[in-house]
């Protein structure tokens, strides 16, 4: 299996959601797949011998699909209280930001606006890169994702999250980086001939390198 | 009454066509009303364009697993052409693939041989439905030559990408893509009209509504849920051609547009959709799986009702294709609870047909094999999906190989295996001989195998973070290491074993049509109507004077008051 690092607050959550679903529906499919394969190899045609004439709608008979189906619909409720607590933590609530960024989609690149180190965006010293996001580990953002002309996806797989870019709008999402290091920004949906090549690089960096990369690129963009 | 309206159009066509019946190969072949030719039409025509999707499968997961490299039969891959291919492939396999053969081909040939009519009730309806089909292709074909190529921006065709050619930079083949997927939808409205009125009005005496094959439910009641929902998509796609072509801005943010709508419009029928090709699937799955058991379907009523409740259910999951699309989050609550519950009637319709197999006297023929292996796939496309219709962990999953792999475990078995398993199942009706078994299990163990080896790396991959529609992973370091590589690798190399082992079938299929053995009437002892008549059935498929009347159930397999272990819907008594 290929391992990826979980490096936001809500990444392990999201990985124990998958897991959970996937020990319930791991369950299901082995005991359907195990029950089938030995129903063909049980009943297989053997010479001189008759079928029985069956008919599921005998109330003894039709406990075998009655009470599965219960059980799915437990199953069910299980998933979707797992499935919806995870949605909230990530894309309903908003918890207090430590900073804003705004993410911009364009065809095909990457925009990123970094709030500098007034740390309040659309001001003098704001930091544009193309490309590159850099972010201090261990502090909560807030992103404006918007976009210039058609659909983006602003995707980190590290960090588990995922969201469209709409041209015309500006969608707000949050996260919290946990480990430091250089990782994947994808576009996750099609934009045209050059979606394949709109990567970009998230640099997740303790306080002390964001904070040198901060005076560095102030001072390089400062007449 | 309204049967008489239908009688008298009928008459009058079978009348007409009675009295030239001398007719050259054009008028008998090319302009028949013959429902049985015509879904022989249907066939040839989708079996065709499967090439076609099957050969951009190969040439995009050659440039996929081999970045860069000259792809023998096509060439160089640009990314333009790579986002054409996939697009394209995607399109054909659904619309001009799984419709048309699941729904139109084994609808119109085998609704009125297994209710036992003479024929559809609308013949010329029927006739213009498969031209405007066919016309539909051609235009889909051409746009892939056109000057800027085909359309790219993938089958879902969200704007603004699809909807200005500033964007997507394939001015004609946008539109001609568009085009030709409104005629398609066209087609099959004009062809379900057919099915619904057929079933309805053209059984045979004495066959009541629970007497009727399941495959006939399964199709009529897809129809019916492709007339529902393909409305406000066709809608849809005027307005993203006027936007297209007269520069409106019904999708234009700017202009006071919203690119949203277009994915409501669309996932409204797309979700239903699926299950509009995979009933067809199932329907020819559960006959199949009768006639090789022996057995009574283990609860009839349960899948009729199971499909009837998926259908209904199906026009409230939509959403779950954009919950990370912008939408208001408290909505994806609502969606996420509508998708978990569509699993339980279908997770039931599943384990009605696994428990059929229970005191049964199975023979694994081919059709058998092709169809429980549709059930053992399908079950993996099933489970996959779970994890999709959890808003939570869509988060990650979304537009990630994880939710191709998982959606092609469903295509693939419905579109696929289903047609396969109705295709051998029924040869012997269509052309009047058996094929050859031999061949047809080498042709299925080649193809089940490597289907897995393709899909299964690719759900790892997706797993692992790998995006959908991009034409070349090295661009991006996290996913593009060795062992990615290797999966990719061992995904493109199970599809070139697939595609070799399909020429087993296609010579199968001519040795056996040009040579097989005869298959008589009734070859595998079923209890259908088809099987009561010549193989293959002749023009009105049985003599006026003696079209069959039903007495029974389609499935009285092993009844206990019969010597016989099967007993023929018509034999009275
Ligand atoms: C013959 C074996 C097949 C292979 C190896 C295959 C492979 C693929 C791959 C790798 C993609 C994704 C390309 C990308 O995102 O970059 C894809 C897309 C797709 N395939 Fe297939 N496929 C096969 C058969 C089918 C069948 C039978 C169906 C449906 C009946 C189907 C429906 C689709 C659809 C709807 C898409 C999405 C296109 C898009 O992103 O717009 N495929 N296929
Ligand atoms: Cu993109
Ligand atoms: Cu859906």
């Amino acid at each position: 299996m290929l391992e990826l690092v979980q490096a936001s607050t809500y990444a392990a959550d999201i990985d124990r959601l998958i897991l959970l679903i996937g020990v319930i529906v791991g369950v299901w499919f082995l005991l359907a797949e195990g029950i089938f394969f030995w129903l063909i190899w049980k009943f297989r045609a053997k010479p001189g011998e008759k079928t029985q004439y069956l008919d599921g709608t005998e109330k003894h008979i039709k406990k075998w699909i009655t009470i599965p189906h219960a059980l799915v619909l437990v199953c069910d409720v299980f998933i979707l209280v797992g499935a919806v607590s995870v949605w909230y933590d990530v894309k309903q609530q908003l918890p207090d930001a430590d900073s804003t960024i705004r993410v911009i989609g364009q065809q095909w690149a990457w925009t990123f606006q970094h709030p500098g180190a007034d740390n309040e965006l659309d001001t003098g010293d704001d930091i544009f890169t193309v490309g590159d996001l850099h972010v201090e580990v261990e502090k909560t953002y807030h992103f404006q994702l918007q976009s210039r002309d058609v659909l983006h996806s602003f995707s980190v797989p590290v960090f588990r999250l995922k969201q469209d870019a709409i041209p015309g709008r500006s969608i707000t999402g949050w996260f919290t980086p946990t480990r430091t290091g250089e990782h994947d920004v994808q576009c996750s949906e099609i934009c045209g001939i050059g979606h394949g090549v709109m990567a970009a690089r998230i640099h997740i960096e303790d306080a002390n390198t964001h904070a040198a990369w901060i005076t560095r690129s102030t001072a390089a963009t400062t007449p | 009454m309204a049967d008489t309206l239908v009688e008298v159009q009928k008459q009058e066509i079978h009348g007409q066509d009675h009295e030239h019946h001398d007719q050259g190969f054009v008028s008998k072949y090319i302009f028949s009303t013959d429902h049985k030719i015509i879904g022989m039409q249907y066939m040839f025509t989708g079996m065709l364009m499967a090439v076609i999707g099957g050969y951009m499968a190969y040439v995009f997961r050659m440039q996929l697993a081999f970045p860069g490299i000259s792809v023998p039969g096509f060439g160089q891959v640009s990314p333009g052409e790579y986002n054409s291919l996939i697009t394209n492939h995607g399109s054909i396999m659904i619309f001009w693939v799984a419709m048309p053969v699941l729904i139109a081909a084994f609808g119109n040939f085998l609704i009125p041989l297994m209710i036992g009519a003479d024929d559809m009730v609308f013949p010329r309806i029927n006739r213009l439905s498969f031209q405007v089909f066919f016309i539909s292709s051609v235009v889909l074909l051409i746009s892939l030559f056109v000057e800027g190529g085909g359309f790219g921006g993938a089958w879902t065709s969200y704007p603004p990408l699809s909807a200005n050619a500033d964007y997507n930079q394939t001015q004609l083949g946008a539109s001609l893509w568009l085009i030709a997927v409104a005629l398609e939808f066209v087609a099959f409205l004009l062809g379900g009209i057919n099915f619904i009125t057929t079933l309805m009005n053209s059984r045979a005496p004495g066959m009541k509504a629970y007497d009727i094959p399941m495959v006939c439910w399964m199709i009529v009641i897809a129809s019916i849920l492709f007339m529902l929902s393909v409305g406000p998509l066709l809608a849809g796609a005027v307005m993203l051609l006027f936007d297209q072509t007269l520069n409106t801005g019904f999708y234009d943010p700017a202009r006071g547009g919203d690119p949203i709508l277009w994915q409501h419009l669309f996932w409204f029928f797309g979700h239903p959709e699926v299950y509009v090709v995979l009933l067809p699937a199932i329907g020819i799955t559960v006959e199949v799986m009768a006639t090789f058991s022996r057995k009574k379907l283990f609860g009839y009523k349960l899948v009729l009702y199971t499909a009837v409740a998926t259908g209904v259910l199906s026009f409230f999951v939509w959403a779950h294709h954009q919950f990370i699309a912008g939408i208001d989050p408290r909505m994806a609550n609502v969606f996420t609870v509508t998708t978990l519950l569509i699993s339980v009637p279908i997770a039931e319709m599943l384990f009605v047909m696994i428990a059929t197999l229970y005191g049964g006297s199975i023979t694994l023929t081919t059709p058998m094999l092709w169809a429980l292996s549709f059930l053992a796939e399908f079950l993996i496309g099933g489970v996959t999906g779970i994890f999709l219709g959890a808003s939570g962990a869509d988060i990650y999953f979304h537009d990630t190989y994880f939710v191709l792999a998982h959606f092609h475990y469903t295509f693939f078995p419905i579109a696929i295996i289903g047609t396969f398993c109705a295709f051998t199942y029924w040869f012997p009706k269509m052309f009047g001989k058996m094929m050859n078994e031999t061949l047809g299990k080498i042709h299925f163990w080649g193809t089940i195998i490597p289907f897995n080896f393709i899909f299964i790396p690719l759900f790892v991959l997706g797993m692992g973070g790998q995006h959908r529609r991009i034409y070349n992973f090295e661009h991006f370091p996290e996913i593009a290491g060795p062992e990615y590589f290797q999966l990719r690798e061992i995904a493109t190399i199970a599809l070139l074993i697939m595609l070799a082992f399909q020429a087993v079938f296609f010579f199968n299929v001519v040795m056996s049509w040009w040579k097989g053995e005869d298959a008589g009437k009734n070859p595998w002892k079923a209890n259908t109507l088809e099987w009561t008549t010549d193989s293959p059935a002749p023009h009105g498929n049985w003599p006026v004077e003696d079209l069959p009347t039903v007495y029974r159930g389609p499935y009285e397999y092993g009844h206990p008051d019969r010597e016989e272990d099967y007993w023929p819907q018509n034999l009275p008594g």
